[in-house]
């Protein structure tokens, strides 16, 4: 289990938003353009980091509980999907890292993922 | 009870809208938050389907104390192949679909992975509907 903050500690990443909930604790992290695959295999308790900026990633975020997004690559969605996720309550962050690269580093910080072992 | 929401064709700002609202409405229902979860992915799932597959449609919750249904109903092309559907990674949705985040074929079997029960009626040029079924806690 870890805090948002020591996730946003390792990917050097700027807080968008949610700074109040950096508290919260995660302990898996789905990394993914394809929101029908977070759908599928992320579980409660994760980050989701994307490159995809549209509307959808909040909407995933919302309806599979994730604790936080995260933007990979230096990307920044639309103001009206930073607005969607506030109204969410879901924290926003911004890393420069890519994807492999912010998910190596999460990894050895300890979040885990979906390995094939655990579906239904 | 029974919530009842449109998904309008080619909608893609609003598509995923008629979850999130089931989602809040069973949070304040104090539903247990896993169940939610599932109902609301599931939902998600047969909302996007409706949309981009189906041409739009009607989802239709019915809450009653033993579990909720979930209907998501369309008047599209129907599904041919309803086995082929059900395999993971199996999907006819296009490049500008797929450059959206969907269409990876994971939508029918992952709406029978987070239910209870499912059922699938279909019919080759009239339509399709999916009905989610989700036990409550006794």
């Amino acid at each position: 289990m870890v805090t948002l903050k020591k996730v946003a500690d390792v990917l050097e990443a700027q807080v968008v938003s949610g700074q109040e909930m950096l508290d919260r604790t995660v302990k898996q992290a789905c990394g993914s353009d394809m929101m029908s695959d977070v759908l599928a295999y992320a579980k409660e308790d994760f980050v989701l980091l994307t490159g995809l900026l549209n509307i959808q990633v909040v909407r995933t975020a919302d309806v599979s509980d994730a604790a936080a997004l995260i933007f990979v690559r230096d990307k920044h969605p639309e103001q009206e999907v930073l607005l969607a996720a506030r109204n969410k309550e879901i924290p926003v962050l911004y890393t420069r890292c890519t994807m492999f690269e912010a998910c190596g580093r999460l990894y050895d910080l300890g979040l885990r993922g979906y390995s094939g072992k655990d579906r239904k | 009870m029974e919530e009842i929401y449109t998904v309008i064709p080619d909608d893609f700002e609003r598509a995923g809208a008629a979850s999130t609202s089931l989602k809040d409405l069973l949070k304040k229902l104090g539903l247990p938050p896993e169940l939610i979860r599932r109902i609301a992915i599931g939902t998600y799932e047969g909302e996007m389907n409706c949309l981009i597959h189906g041409g739009g449609g009607q989802i239709r919750a019915e809450i009653s104390p033993r579990d909720i249904r979930v209907s998501i109903e369309d008047h599209g092309p129907g599904i041919p192949d309803v086995k082929k559907a059900m395999q993971e990674g199996w999907s006819t949705a296009s490049a500008k679909i797929r450059a959206m985040g969907f269409g990876a074929g994971m939508g029918l079997p992952n709406m029978k992975k987070v239910s209870d029960e499912m059922q699938i009626a279909t019919q080759v040029g009239k339509g399709t509907r999916v009905t989610l079924v989700f036990h409550l806690p006794a």
